[in-house]
């Protein structure tokens, strides 16, 4: 072996960890990892908001099977979700599901339910009075959550949620398990392909999450010291 | 619409049990050994990142934000794959005489959830009022005596829910090290799978493995919550 770290294993797959086969072939790499992340964090944003609804709904019915379903999916760990879909969601539609759907339909129900507890604690943090005084104004009381719980409660929320979403960048990762070419596939390629340099390949794409996550979570905490200071002014 | 007949009777017989439950065992293992290191090695870097030496809470911050903000499974399998290069040799050749994949999965779960550990003993510690430290440190105790005397011991007591749901959270993160072949319950619900094609039967009963475990410990901090963290009426 020559060297401790040999980059070379790095800059010659370069272009290969970053897009995968692309243009040549599917889209792979960093970028699918950013696109699954982003597909089920839209996707986990709606589940969450009704998911997180529905559990604070007066219905008692409804309020037990959204929260059984929240405590469900999370006392599992992800990957049994994901071989969970892998199994049920052909089964359930009849027929068969690409990787990619069904790791998106896996990590987007897995991050509702994570998303519906914060859901319910913006609302939470809404001062009663002001549900009062929009009902008191005439509004239908989905108006009243729709223009004015949810938009205040939307301000507490942000930073969990943006923490919530780097969680999520962090286990598209799983997509490995069921043979997706994102990141994390793409550095096991690497790998056995070359052999010989796993330290550089490994401790690369930990680097590449890294800044990826990083950024995102110092954003976060540039949110919650903003949006406390205009509270108090 | 589901035209799926389940059959559990299959896996939860003869040598499929014997393998879910020889998987529970590992998953246990592996959980309560991880979970032991990461809180001692936690805690260290809690006292790091709040003690006065400058360049150790550096360190510990580097590496509070360097293990959080990286995926397990790529950690996993830095370990698993990468480790020999940054292990020093004694190390290594004990580490590969015993049960290598184990102890890969061990370092991970360990070095992973000690940087949450970490900040979770650092908020409990920042819950203590300040005057708490400076009378400590004015009646002659050096940093760690104050916080291991006067600090720490005030800490625990809302430090202990964060650190049973790392425990939890550790459980359920210590499926990922079926990727690197130890024999835990996941990896075990996989092999009953392609054994038997019941793939649905046997991630049903792995999942309600962890679903007992998460249901028990969540219980449990719901009960210390309300004996112990909830002020008593009258103080």
């Amino acid at each position: 072996m020559d060297g401790w770290l040999d980059l070379a294993v790095i800059s010659d797959n370069f272009v290969y960890f970053m897009v995968g086969r692309y243009p040549h072939g599917p889209l792979g790499g960093l970028a699918l990892t950013i696109w699954l992340a982003l597909a089920s964090g839209l996707l986990s944003i709606l589940g969450g908001l009704v998911l997180g609804l529905l559990s604070a709904a007066r219905h008692p019915l409804v309020r037990w099977l959204s929260l059984g379903l929240i405590n469900l999916v999370r006392g599992v760990p992800l990957l049994m979700v994901v071989f969970w879909t892998y199994f049920l969601l052909p089964a359930l539609l009849g027929r068969t599901v690409g990787e990619s759907q069904t790791v998106i339909a896996a990590l987007s129900l897995f991050t509702s339910a994570y998303m519906a507890g914060i859901v319910r604690a913006g609302i939470a943090s809404v001062p009663p009075g002001q549900r009062e005084a929009g009902l008191s104004t005439g509004l239908e009381p989905w108006q009243v959550m729709a223009f004015i719980v949810l938009p205040q409660g939307l301000r507490h929320m942000l930073p969990s949620l943006v923490n919530q979403f780097v969680s999520l960048i962090k286990d598209t990762s799983l997509a490995f398990i069921v043979g997706v070419s994102e990141l994390t596939q793409v550095a096991t390629q690497v790998n056995n392909r070359s052999l010989v340099h796993p330290t550089e390949i490994f401790a690369f794409i930990a680097l590449v999450y890294f800044l990826l996550c990083y950024a995102l979570t110092s954003f976060s905490r540039w949110l919650e010291r903003r949006l406390s200071w205009s509270r108090r002014g | 619409m589901l035209s799926y007949r389940f059959d559990f009777a299959t896996i939860l017989s003869g040598q499929y049990l014997d393998w879910l439950l020889s998987g529970v065992v590992v998953t246990l293992k592996l959980s309560l050994l991880s979970c032991g290191l990461a809180f001692f090695l936690g805690l260290v870097v809690a006292l790091m990142r709040l003690g006065p030496v400058a360049p150790l809470r550096a360190a510990a911050g580097a590496y509070l934000e360097f293990f959080r903000n990286t995926p397990l499974l790529v950690q996993l399998f830095f370990w698993y794959f990468g480790s020999y290069q940054v292990l020093p040799q004694v190390v290594n050749d004990w580490l590969v005489a015993g049960d290598f994949e184990f102890a890969a999965g061990v370092i991970a779960l360990t070095v992973y959830t000690a940087a949450f550990i970490a900040e979770d003993i650092r908020s409990g510690v920042r819950s203590i009022p300040r005057e708490q430290m400076e009378a400590a440190l004015a009646s002659g105790l050096g940093y760690l005596g104050a916080m291991r005397w006067v600090i720490l011991p005030q800490a625990v007591r809302v430090t202990i829910p964060p650190l049973i749901n790392q425990f939890l959270n550790l459980a359920k993160n210590s499926s990922l090290a079926m990727t690197i072949g130890v024999a835990e319950l996941t990896y075990q619900a996989r092999q009953v799978e392609s054994y038997t094609f019941r793939g649905l039967e046997a991630f049903s009963a792995a999942a309600l493995v962890y679903l007992v475990l998460s249901l028990t410990i969540a219980g449990l901090v719901n009960l210390y919550h309300r004996r112990v963290l909830t002020p008593a009426p009258g103080r």
